[in-house]
């Protein structure tokens, strides 16, 4: 088992308000007053109202809620271009609310960078220029700049691309440009705030695919701002709801949904495609048989017979998944005196426990076995059957 | 009936011409010093200037504008017309009248860009800035042409670098309004990213927000010229040499046909200035500017 992982960004207590009358607005606040009513009585907006969040390194966390709720200037206060009005935000052990003007540029050069909604791209500068803009700013000498950048626009996959001006690119496009410019930082975390929002539905499963992918391969951690539950489940390893300036409930994409912390989580959650929360894992079974490769064909039939199947799963020594051994077969082996190895159907559809069930629903869908659910070792974890996908998402 | 209530009475007096003469004269006598030596550094300015254009041929001018109208505006037709255009200012016997004014013009033109294109910045950065000087730009332009003449002259005397004083206040106020908004109209998004991705103030202004609002500044530049053109007669009043002392002295003679040339001639710069001017930025791009000024496609 690996240890905890460590905690990368910290969020304690944090509260901002919009407006002159702000002391006004705590002491209303203290007694408990909301969101509408305070900006009625004061004319103070309580954008966040005591978020308190941890972000694991490498993890990717969901802040979602409706327009309004205070997601961007939760992001927004991470690195400081809102000054929150209290609380703290620790990054790496640092606070960042604490660091001199210089210690905060170099913070947002090297530490966090963002992704925004409407991309922010440059349109005096190609792709390239704009690539490269956060090593510009830090002095990196033009080819070292311009070599890095071109390696991000490969990752992204704009190769060629990198002498175009961003308004003669697609939006999905241009997105890549702003992860692209992103990622060249090298930073810690990135900061997305709705970067998928201005994107079609198509070009924006495309691009949470790929946003997935190049998290794998740079293993960066994450803060993702959508308004999408769908996006959310996704792409989140923790998700955060947030309401009114409150963050109401934190917790995984299950958690929520089997544990919704009240009716706002709920109507949120129901909004949700379920198949896109649940993966193979939560849902397999543990298989009643199992063949060792190695056990012979009096032996598997004794198995098979016991536990009343009329077909079996096959594995080696170290659990990994072979195939499968039909009754049928086994009966042949012995009376033709086979091997077991010589009979198991090896072309059985595998899944991994992580899969989601809605990318496994075409497989199950025309298997004559259950899906063998296996992890990335190859050994066997168990299976998952047709009725079982369905009744997951009914 | 009272006499009063019909004549204005003659007991309510105001004197304001002494006290303000007085205060000229105190100016004059203890700011001489500031004064000399802003007479003697527009002069030097101004006979720079004039020495540059000098220095250039008559047919090198006419190429110029050939070539760059060519450049510019990619029709060959308006090349040959403009480049025919300034022949015939010179064919009128004006050219050196020519070369005068365009050297107050200029000396007036890189004077207010100078002053105007900092201070456009300073009013789109801060608020008080926008305060003082947004007022001041705006009474500025309910202003008569005539007005700047007055302090210039009582100040400096009569002569170009009076002339030149008066026109770069007249034509200061495009560049600053213009500059300013271009830079206020930056997409807000693109300076945040800008800041975002740890650039300093003034990163942001030269890498950003200034090539961002060039199109818009340019055109403020344009505006400034040709204001700075306006100018070239009325300050021949207060004895600018150039085109416009040849209009003035024609309108007094009434020598129209000497009057009427020399006028041409100042529109056929104007003009070609203006299709210069206007022509000489192409953002990178090409057909999509209009969609990048509007900081790309807005949310969907
Ligand atoms: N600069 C500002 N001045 C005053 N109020 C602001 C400012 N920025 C945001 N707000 C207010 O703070 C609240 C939270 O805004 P915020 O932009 O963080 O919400 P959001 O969750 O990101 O919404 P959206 O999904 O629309 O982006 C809103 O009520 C908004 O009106
Ligand atoms: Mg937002």
């Amino acid at each position: 088992m690996p240890s905890k992982a460590e905690v990368l960004l910290k969020v304690n207590n944090l509260y901002k308000l919009y407006g002159v009358n702000r002391q006004a607005a705590r002491d209303l606040m203290k007694k408990g007053a909301d969101k509408s009513e305070i900006l009625k009585q004061t004319g103070v907006t309580v954008a966040v109202n005591n978020v308190s969040f941890e972000v694991e390194r490498g993890k990717i966390f969901v802040l979602i809620g409706l327009s309004g709720s205070g997601k961007s200037t939760v992001i927004r206060c991470i690195n400081m271009l809102q000054q929150p009005s209290s609380g703290s935000v620790i990054f790496e052990n640092q606070d960042i609310g604490k660091l001199s003007r210089k210690e905060l540029l170099e913070f947002r050069r090297t530490k966090a960078s963002m992704v925004f909604q409407n991309f922010g791209l440059m349109s005096h500068r190609d792709v390239l220029g704009n690539v490269a803009y956060g090593l510009e700013i830090r002095g990196v000498k033009r080819e070292e700049r311009e070599y890095k950048a071109m390696e991000m626009i490969k990752m992204v996959g704009l190769e060629g691309w990198e002498h175009q001006n961003p308004s003669s690119l697609s939006g999905g496009m241009r997105q890549r440009v702003g992860i692209a410019r992103a990622l060249t930082n090298d930073p810690e975390m990135l900061l997305m705030d709705e970067p998928f929002s201005a994107l079609d539905p198509l070009v924006r499963r495309d691009m949470q695919f790929e946003l997935l992918s190049i998290q794998r391969k740079m293993n960066k951690t994450i803060l993702f701002i959508t308004h999408d539950i769908d996006e959310a489940f996704m792409l989140g390893d923790m998700i955060g709801i947030m309401r009114d300036g409150k963050l109401i409930q934190v917790g995984t994409a299950e958690e929520m949904t089997s544990n919704p912390a009240d009716d706002y989580v709920r109507d949120f959650i129901v909004s949700a495609d379920k198949s896109r929360v649940f993966c193979a894992k939560h849902v397999m079974i543990t298989p009643s048989s199992l063949i060792r490769l190695s056990d012979g064909s009096g032996k598997a039939l004794s198995i098979m017979k016991r536990n009343g199947v009329s077909s079996s799963y096959v594995i080696d020594d170290k659990m990994t998944f072979i195939g499968v051994l039909t009754l049928e077969d086994a009966m042949k082996a012995r009376s033709e005196n086979l091997s077991v190895e010589s009979l198991v159907i090896r072309d059985v559809e595998t899944v991994k426990e992580d899969d989601l069930i809605a990318d496994i629903m075409p497989q199950a869908a025309r298997t004559r076995f259950p899906l063998a659910v296996v992890d990335e070792e190859g050994r066997l974890k168990g299976i998952v059957s047709k009725a079982a996908v369905l009744s997951s998402i009914s | 009936m009272p006499d009063w209530l019909y004549n204005f009475p003659e007991t309510i007096k105001l004197n304001i011409r002494e006290p303000i003469d007085e205060f000229i004269s105190y100016i004059n006598v203890n700011w001489e010093g500031f004064f000399d030596a802003v007479t003697k550094g527009l002069r030097g300015m101004l006979k720079g200037v004039n020495w540059f254009i000098g220095i250039i041929p008559w047919w090198v001018l006419v190429l110029a504008v050939f070539i760059l109208t060519w450049i510019t505006t990619k029709k060959p037709l308006r090349a040959v017309l403009y480049s025919l255009l300034l022949i015939f200012i010179g064919s009128m016997g004006l050219w050196s009248y020519m070369e005068q004014t365009l050297a107050i013009v200029i000396t007036s033109v890189i004077l207010s860009l100078v002053i105007g294109f900092p201070l456009g910045i300073l009013v789109a950065s801060g608020k008080k800035a926008d305060a003082i000087i947004r007022p001041v730009l705006d009474t500025m332009q309910t202003m008569p042409s005539f007005v700047y003449l007055i302090p210039a002259v009582m100040l400096l005397g009569l002569g170009n670098v009076p002339a030149v004083i008066a026109t770069t206040i007249y034509a200061i106020p495009p560049i600053i309004r213009l500059t300013s908004h271009g830079i206020k109209q930056v997409d807000a998004e693109v300076v945040e990213a800008a800041h975002a991705f740890g650039s300093t103030r003034w990163q942001t202004l030269i890498k950003v927000q200034i090539p961002q609002a060039m199109p818009t500044i340019m055109t403020g530049v344009n505006q400034t010229i040709m204001m700075a053109l306006a100018m070239v007669v009325t300050c021949s009043m207060i004895g600018a040499t150039g085109l416009g002392s040849e209009v003035i002295i024609g309108i007094n003679r009434l020598e129209i046909g000497r009057g009427f040339a020399a006028g041409i001639s100042v529109v056929i710069m104007a003009v070609i200035l203006d299709r210069l001017t206007q022509g000489i930025y192409k953002p990178k791009g090409g057909d999509l500017v209009a969609e990048q000024s509007r900081g790309f496609i807005k949310g969907k």
